[in-house]
């Protein structure tokens, strides 16, 4: 038996922080010689700084804010890899329950272009009256903020002029919309839920309804670190590999949920996290929880897999949004984020699929299409965007627009 | 130096709002309530941010710093970038900072210095008045417990005292858990 390498992973109590907690709990970190730590923060901002200072080895993280870190928003830039993808979608938006029944067919999922023109011509209305609509979302360098914005945009809204968007703490969320700080949140697991079920937020739409594959917590560690202490990580990922096999399997999700739930994790209920473990949706209170495909999707079809063209999208939005000045060297800096070569150097030996190419056309892809791995058989299904766009990472035209 | 703190303890901002003048550093408001925090902050101005890493509203400050036009793009740092052990000594105690862009960076150190040794010191207080709370608690069931047998078994005081304690050895449990764990059967069993 060789020696136990101790890794600290910090992490937010939320369900898509599922891996890290798993990989330790089910014993996949020790089976992989590694004596996993887990440390739970509050903010994203300290989760960031523990990682950026070494009180962590490596983070659950916003996708965004590890290109944010890279680039130096914020923060004395530190560049950041991201070598593995927790986990796909996972969020909603949800709105006051008089305003969602203005746009929506309250309790269950609707059209959501429909729903965002709606939502459009009120926000303008609200917005000429001086009194803006106001939206929260997790951070600012979230995809909650960015695929808010692109379903705005695409259904006439403009997020910089028609509304206002602001940051709220998942775990304020709820009260912001009792009492009416804020008109909609978008924001993760299982914190929609909490509002719904206190009868103070609808939901009005999933993410994964914006865009079916979009790319969400990512597994970030410190480059210079990552490329000295492979063997500190290669064992890491394969333990979060096996955790997401784990957290699709029907036969333990009541394992899974009543984990997650504990109080030093997500100490929540437990209820709540196994129906999103199911992608089982609560649209409003009363109603029946309403099956969304691919609600959260963390592992299935290559889901852990960090394509480089998911960080060219992300550093695409970062330019909309005016948080970053588009230019090609920040669009290449961004893009190196992403490290599908320690993905598949550190899951080559697990047997894991491994896709051929690093970078393809996100949303392009409408129906079961096999693509090329150099190991397994790799069938990935629609992941497509609600406005049938796609976004090619190799048109940096379409990027700095 | 102008320092914004930002603490929803009331106690631990007045320690180091204590320490910071101590020092002779007087140009400070504490920000505990947390309506419109970002536009009182930008408002008084700082030149230095004080926040506790702990609080959940560290995002939101950070986005509305990141939008303030008052505020010259402040950014968060500990100490000196280059000095790995302040850096953790300023996470360990639980502090972050924030910096207004073009201070001078030599004049932010021994503010976050003695920050640093407020934190600690705030939390060693807390860790004193815990014990003590949780002392004075055990104490209570202990005396709880000890009455309950005095009453069922019809014994005197100190022989109750010797059956908690002897049952504690014999299970390798400390006294209070033991009188914590007769007062719950007790309750459970609704003083059958």
């Amino acid at each position: 038996m060789s020696m136990t390498l101790p890794v600290r992973v910090g992490f937010l109590p939320l369900v898509d922080a599922a891996l890290p907690i798993l990989a330790r709990e089910l014993g996949f970190a020790e089976e992989e010689g590694l004596a996993l730590d887990l440390v739970r923060d509050m903010s994203w901002a300290t989760v960031q700084d523990r990682l950026l200072y070494g009180h962590s080895d490596a983070a659950h993280m916003v996708a965004p804010l590890a290109i944010a870190a890279t680039l130096g928003l914020g923060r004395p830039a530190v560049p950041l890899s991201v070598p593995f993808v927790l986990g796909l979608n996972g969020n909603a938006i949800t709105l006051r329950p008089e305003l969602a029944a203005e746009v929506t067919n309250v309790g269950g999922p609707g059209d959501i272009s429909v729903i965002g023109h709606r939502f459009s011509t009120l926000a303008k209305a609200r917005a000429t009256q001086g009194d803006k609509l106001r939206l929260g979302v997790v951070h600012r360098y979230s995809s909650h903020n960015y695929m808010l914005r692109y379903w705005l945009i695409a259904t006439g809204t403009d997020p910089n002029i028609d509304v206002e968007i602001a940051t709220i703490a998942p775990p304020f969320a709820a009260d912001a919309l009792e009492s009416g700080e804020v008109d909609g949140i978008c924001v993760g697991a299982p914190w929609n839920s909490v509002a719904v079920e206190r009868g103070v937020g609808v939901v009005v739409a999933t993410t994964s309804q914006i865009w079916r594959r979009g790319v969400e917590k990512v597994l970030a560690v410190k480059t210079e670190r990552l490329a000295t202490e492979r063997e500190r990580f290669d064992p890491l990922l394969r333990a979060l590999y096996k955790a997401g096999i784990a957290f699709i399997d029907p036969e333990q999700l009541d394992k899974v949920s009543s984990i997650l739930a504990r109080t030093d994790y997500l100490d929540g209920s437990g209820e709540a996290i196994r129906r999103v473990v199911q992608d089982r949706v609560l649209f409003a209170k009363g109603y029946e929880p309403v099956h969304i495909p691919d609600f959260m999707f963390q592992h299935r079809e290559a889901a852990n897999f960090p394509w480089v063209s998911q960080a060219a999208w992300l550093y695409a939005q970062m330019a909309k949004a005016g948080h970053v000045n588009a230019n090609a060297a920040d669009y290449a800096a961004a893009q190196n984020v992403f490290r599908p070569d320690v993905y598949r150097a550190a899951l080559g030996p697990l047997g894991a699929t491994l896709p051929g190419a690093s970078s393809k056309l996100e949303g392009g892809i409408t129906e079961p299409t096999g693509v090329g791995s150099i190991q397994g058989r790799l069938i990935l299904s629609a992941d497509s965007f609600f406005d049938g766009q796609a976004f090619d990472p190799e048109d940096f035209e379409q990027t700095s627009k | 130096m102008r320092i914004a703190i930002v603490d929803e303890s009331p106690a631990r901002a007045a320690v180091i709002e204590e320490g910071l003048r101590e020092a002779g550093l007087s140009d400070i408001l504490i920000f505990g309530e947390r309506a419109g925090v970002a536009a009182r902050i930008e408002e008084f101005a700082p030149d230095v941010i004080l926040i506790d890493l702990a609080n959940p509203r560290r995002d939101e400050l950070e986005e509305a710093l990141a939008v303030s036009r008052a505020l010259a793009r402040p950014v968060a740092m500990f100490v000196d970038q280059s000095d790995d052990i302040a850096m953790e000594a300023a996470i360990d105690a639980g502090v972050s900072a924030y910096v207004v862009d073009g201070f001078a960076k030599a004049r932010i150190k021994p503010v976050l210095e003695l920050a640093i040794r407020r934190f600690n010191a705030f939390a060693r207080l807390k860790a004193e008045l815990d014990e003590a709370k949780n002392a004075l608690a055990e104490r209570k069931a202990v005396d709880a417990a000890k009455a309950l047998l005095m009453k069922k078994r019809g014994i005197n005081e100190p022989d109750a005292y010797a059956q908690l304690r002897k049952a504690a050895m014999d299970s390798g449990r400390r006294i209070a858990e033991v009188a914590d764990a007769l007062l719950t059967a007790e309750k459970l069993m609704g003083g059958l």
